[in-house]
């Protein structure tokens, strides 16, 4: 079946809540309306609203009372409606749900999964596109994973409904409705903590996750075109990351450009940049570039395009990398 | 005695204009025909704007936008309440309240645009940019009431917050630090029946909104958000009082959205027609209308020159917003007070990709 990568979270989300009667979907809009994106669309109806709940508008809560329900056992689902909402749930992701199991040398475990809608592109308000990525990286304890496609969504999203730390699902907004791909009925999994090569190459190393993938495939494509073979590596997982792939591919192509739409100051590139730095110095044949959002407050929606990442700086870095002799 | 009552509370619910637009002799306040007239005016402008804002959107020349319709005797007579030297902060769906302390309206249509200038706001306005993570306001409009009592000179502050931001800690922090502070502050909850598809009954189980400030020794009260003289009625009196450092008031003021939550939204998804169209006859500006009408301060035609007057205004805002040429530098400019070394190269390379314009 062709889906968005909406409707393939939403076939998961589905998929999951009819195999584990643990799973509780709950947050703003999520029951009746489906979700203002429409990923929980059709779940209210077919599950009911004990499992499928409408919230108070409240994040800090949504978030408390879903560590409170998996500490015992039930696996829920929080929706935060945008990425820049997150942030009044913020203290119990990083007091708690990052730490109840160290805390408790692993008498409670939080088996919860915190879907945030994340990153710009869509002309949507103010806070409605913010690049959050680092700040849940850098929260030891929780898994934070970042699909690019809808097939990997699906996969990825089974996953992380099994997986036995809390995990941070960050969906890029920009590709929610992008595009539709074939995606398969059954039910499938993407392992975490395994990236994947997206497009194989021998020049240069391409790395990124989430909402930049597809545009850097086309900036890929087109160098191609321009007599420049480049590797590009898709994340997948951003905690713990597949640190192996990441140096692999480069010691094989000696260079790398990383491209995130988040500031550039402690964006996850300064992060991969420094693995690359420690694992694969000495294979290197150019300095590793990398394109990101500006260190700036990101622009209202009219200024918005001047902010991310885009081809033209993804190829002309590209192509400054491979200048380097 | 081993139990006794140690606390009792009611909340009062006020309204002095019934949905026929006739006043209640005993409650109505003695107010001029010229306040009477400027507050029928705000309404009829707040509604006009709102209109063209939502075409805006719909032509692709504005942004995502929050419809006002229905709602607009709350910010309208809350504001013009306000004393020259007092503050406001609404929230996106009172932007009327900036209407009413002189904001220029092509400010509003840029904001809704995506342009940071239109939260410049002019001095001498006294108002502060809304903020759109719900609820996240309340705590600078009790520290602004705090500044204001200790600058001694008699100001108030008046907020705003929906249904659904009532939910939210912050909400009950502010409200917690306004009582044990006693700042001269107003909070306006208004209850328009949604967050977006969330009913009233699914965001508390408290029967009132109002009887939350109870809990924090508040004095609080629900009026008819849909009857002007009793939000005027209701704001003036609280800001009297916290004026004169009687402290703060929570004013529930019930109303309804009449239209979509937002213009991304869909509102045939999770409610009544039904619903909607009991609403319609309580609507606020008709009421208003009969009102002035009673008091012969109302014809056709003093609407008819008041509307033209409006669309001259609005269009002449919406040229400005147009003629605006936003300059992607300014993105780099107002991060700190001075631009680092960090970000000047970062514009440099900006320009080098973008100078001609994006694409
Ligand atoms: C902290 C936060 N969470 C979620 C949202 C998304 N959102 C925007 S408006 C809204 C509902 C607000 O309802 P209410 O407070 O009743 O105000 P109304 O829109 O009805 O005027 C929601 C959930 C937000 N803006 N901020
Ligand atoms: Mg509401």
């Amino acid at each position: 079946m062709k889906l968005t990568m909406a409707q393939a979270i939403n076939a998961c989300l589905d998929q999951e809540l009819a195999r584990d009667r643990k799973i509780i979907l709950l947050g703003e809009d999520v029951g009746v309306d489906g979700g203002v994106f429409r990923v929980t669309e059709g779940l209210y109806a077919k599950y009911g609203k004990e499992r499928v709940m409408d919230t108070p508008l409240a994040e800090s809560a949504i978030v408390g009372t879903s560590i409170g329900m998996a500490a015992m056992g039930l696996r829920p689902v929080p929706e935060i409606q945008f990425d820049g909402f997150s942030f009044m749930a913020y203290h119990q992701v990083l007091c708690h749900m990052a730490r109840m199991r160290n805390r408790t040398r692993g008498r409670f475990t939080l088996p919860l999964v915190l879907r945030i809608p994340y990153g710009g592109g869509i002309k949507a308000l103010e806070h409605h596109g913010e690049g959050i990525e680092s700040l849940y990286i850098h929260l030891p304890g929780i898994v934070v994973v970042a699909p690019s496609t809808p097939y990997e969504a699906k996969g990825l999203l089974a996953s992380a409904l099994e997986s036995k730390d809390p995990v941070v699902f960050l969906e890029p907004k920009k590709l929610y409705r992008a595009y539709k791909e074939e995606v398969p009925e059954e039910r499938y999994t993407i392992p975490l903590g395994k990236a994947r090569i997206a497009k194989e190459g021998k020049d240069i190393s391409m790395i990124t996750y989430g909402a930049q993938t597809p545009m850097v495939m086309e900036a890929a494509a087109e160098l191609e075109q321009e007599g420049i073979n480049p590797e590009v590596v898709d994340l997948r997982t951003l905690n713990p990351c597949d640190w192996d792939t990441v140096t692999e591919s480069v010691r094989k192509t000696g260079r790398a450009v990383v491209v995130h739409e988040a500031v550039k100051t402690l964006g996850f590139a300064s992060e991969i940049i420094a693995r690359i730095n420690e694992k694969a110095f000495y294979h290197l044949q150019a300095a590793p570039k990398r394109v990101t959002g500006w260190d700036t407050i990101i622009p209202l929606l009219a200024g918005e395009d001047y902010f991310f990442p885009d081809k033209s700086r993804v190829k002309a870095a590209v192509k400054e990398t491979m200048a380097e002799k | 005695m081993a139990r006794r009552r140690v606390y009792e509370g009611s909340v009062d619910y006020l309204q002095i204009l019934n949905e026929k637009g006739v006043a209640d002799k005993k409650l109505e306040p003695k107010l001029s025909p010229g306040i009477l007239k400027t507050m029928f005016e705000l309404m009829l402008l707040t509604r006009a704007y709102d209109d063209k804002s939502v075409k805006l959107q719909r032509q692709g020349r504005m942004g995502t936008y929050a419809p006002i319709l229905g709602q607009e005797a709350v910010g309208a007579a809350a504001a013009l309440a306000l004393g020259k030297d007092d503050w406001v902060l609404p929230t996106y769906r009172e932007t009327q309240a900036y209407i009413a302390r002189g904001v220029p309206l092509e400010k509003l249509f840029m904001y809704w645009k995506g342009i940071e200038e239109g939260m410049n706001f002019p001095e001498g306005t006294n108002s502060f940019p809304f903020a759109i993570p719900i609820g996240t306001h309340l705590p600078h409009a009790v520290g602004i009431a705090f500044a204001l009592k200790r600058a001694g000179r008699k100001q108030a502050m008046l907020t705003f917050v929906g249904d659904g931001g009532t939910s939210q800690g912050d909400f009950h922090e502010s409200l917690n630090f306004a009582g044990v502070w006693q700042v001269p502050l107003v909070v306006v909850i208004v209850n328009n029946h949604w967050a977006i598809s969330v009913p009233r009954s699914e965001q508390s189980a408290s029967a009132t909104l109002a009887q939350k400030g109870l809990g924090y020794g508040i004095p609080c009260i629900q009026v008819d958000g849909n009857d002007a003289l009793a939000v005027y009625k209701a704001v003036s009196d609280a800001l009297i009082n916290a004026r004169s450092g009687k402290g703060p008031t929570l004013i529930e003021a019930v109303t309804y959205r009449m239209s979509m939550h937002t213009t991304a939204d869909d509102p045939t998804k999770y409610r009544s027609d039904k619903e909607v169209n009991e609403w319609k006859k309580r609507d606020p500006i008709e009421r208003f209308r009969k009102y002035l009408q009673k008091k012969k301060l109302w014809t056709k035609n003093y609407e008819a020159r008041a509307m033209e007057r409006f669309s001259k205004q609005i269009d002449e805002a919406v040229a400005k917003m147009e003629a605006y040429k936003g300059d992607p530098h300014d993105m780099f400019k107002y991060v700190w007070s001075e631009i680092t070394d960090n970000l000047k190269e970062q514009m440099a390379e900006m320009e080098k990709f973008y100078g001609a314009g994006k694409p």
